[in-house]
């Protein structure tokens, strides 16, 4: 199940119609809580974009409460109940602010770059090299993984289940794919 | 009896620190006057300390208007009189604020006192900043929604920290005395509990024998600490996102609370990294110096970044 959540308009009906910019800890956490209520509304396994394409600007505290504590929320999640986000919209200058908060707190998502899923945040080399095949060839499962980079098939399933604990790909019935892409690109 | 506060004919971040020697020996109810008829000039940092100055006395303190009415009129248009008369008992001629905005102030001086106050501030900026750091400064404009941000970091230090409202102001103008360029300036003054206190409000501080106004300032502006750290790892990055624009854009911020102040000095200045034992003056005084860039200037980090990310 697919939902799309414009944050821009999230944010003018629960803080302010006259807002458009992400600033301040308060207008975060109330765009949070806004969008958390809109994802409870759909069942697990969902995937939910997160467009910012009408934020005009967005700080340090507002990509915390939203960014960030929406992931740890995500990552926090069991199996039977897990939820994927994908985000859409951002631009360079959000990036600045995201990044941050993604790296202070260890974080990595799945956003559309011009049309195709990059990795943002804090990833390591290994799992890097399993998502970019997940990514191609996806649904794909460790043994094709493992020989697409070259390593044992042990190897690729701890990166794949890493890479699923953090909700960075999808475990389907058919393989591991990458949420909100269809043959590698944003779906 | 009232005691004669001389106010420096120019005004700015450094020359503010003779009104803090005059004002630290004094009790806090102890009546002055602020004596501004020779003024000629103030920065955005020095008329919004001037404010928090007021809002430090206990005792309602007087204030003498600038004599030289072209001196009167800009910090007029600067908005400082309107916020003047609530905090200083006013003597001398106040002139009316001419209509339109004058060009070089990009934000009048403008009350923070709650969350709504940061959206006001960023909003009522954006556009004109845009026009400042791209047009003027010749900022690529990427920095103009960092200016956002940082402005916006800013001022919720008051909001969430200060426990009691203070004031931003932001101003460009050409500064001849050390760089021969134009800068835009940033300056987010409040007369709070400044950041040793806030600190020491969390309940998991330990004080250690070095601990003091300089420490705290250090812990918050370079290591990222706060008050809300030990329920909320994801706190403090406020500050540490206004040092990576500094960084980035060849900026200089300093920061005073207490007796101490630290600056994070960009190679055209020079200036003491960190001050310790001055005279004390309550809240955090912020000031942010972004100057313009010119051709003959290395590319900026920005770039490097963006490219660093597409690989």
């Amino acid at each position: 199940m697919m939902h799309h959540i414009d944050v821009s308009t999230v944010l003018r009906g629960a803080v302010c119609e006259l807002y458009s910019n992400l600033v301040t800890r308060p207008t975060g956490a109330a765009v949070r809580t806004a969008i958390e209520a809109l994802l409870a509304e759909g069942q697990p396994p969902t995937i939910t974009t997160i467009d910012f394409s009408h934020v005009n600007l967005i700080d340090f505290s507002c990509a915390d409460e939203i960014v960030a504590k929406l992931l740890l929320q995500h990552v926090a999640t069991t199996h039977e109940e897990a939820r994927y986000v994908f985000f859409r919209g951002m631009r360079e200058d959000h990036l600045d602010a995201v990044e941050a908060v993604l790296e202070h707190r260890e974080l990595a998502l799945v956003w559309d770059r011009d049309g195709r899923p990059e990795l943002l945040g804090r990833v390591d080399d290994d799992e890097r090299l399993a998502w970019n095949v997940v990514r191609t060839v996806g649904p794909v499962w460790a043994p094709h993984v493992a020989s697409s980079i070259g390593a044992s098939t042990d190897h690729a399933e701890f990166q794949l289940t890493r890479l699923w604990h953090r909700r960075l790909v999808m475990r389907q019935s058919d393989g591991y794919v990458v949420p909100g892409v269809v043959r590698g690109v944003a779906a | 009896m009232t005691t004669v506060i001389n106010v420096p004919p120019s005004l700015d971040e450094q020359s503010f620190e003779q009104i803090v020697e005059q004002l630290a020996p004094l009790p806090p109810d102890q009546k002055v006057l602020f004596d501004a008829r020779r003024a000629r000039w103030a920065s955005p940092f020095g008329l919004t300390a001037l404010l928090c100055a007021a809002q430090s006395r206990t005792e309602r303190a007087d204030f003498a208007v600038p004599e030289h009415p072209d001196t009167a009129s800009y910090w007029a248009r600067t908005g400082f009189f309107r916020h003047a008369a609530d905090v200083f008992t006013l003597h001398g001629h106040v002139p009316r604020p001419r209509d339109g905005q004058d060009s070089d102030v990009l934000l009048e001086i403008t009350p923070v006192i709650q969350s709504d106050d940061v959206h006001t501030v960023v909003t009522r900026i954006q556009h004109k900043a845009a026009e400042i750091l791209h047009g003027q400064l010749k900022l690529e404009t990427a920095a103009t929604m960092g200016f956002g941000m940082m402005l916006s970091e800013a001022c919720q230090n008051i909001v969430e920290h200060a426990g009691r409202g203070g004031w931003v102001a932001v101003q460009t103008y050409n500064f001849r005395q050390r760089l021969g360029r134009r800068v835009v300036v940033i300056a987010v003054c409040d007369a709070g509990v400044g950041f040793r206190q806030s600190l020491e409000s969390d309940p998991s501080h330990r004080r250690d024998d070095r601990w003091g106004d300089a420490r705290a300032l250090e812990s918050a502006v370079l290591h990222a600490m706060s008050r809300f750290k030990a329920r909320d790892a994801g706190r403090g990055q406020g500050l540490a996102g206004i040092r990576r624009f500094c960084a980035r854009w060849d900026t200089k911020l300093s920061v005073r609370s207490g007796t101490a102040r630290i600056a994070l000095v960009p190679a055209w200045d020079e200036d003491e990294a960190l001050q310790q034992r001055l005279p004390y003056f309550p809240g955090a005084q912020v000031q942010i110096m972004i100057p313009e860039r010119l051709a003959s200037d290395p590319p900026s980090a920005a770039r490097s970044r963006s490219t660093e990310r597409a690989r």
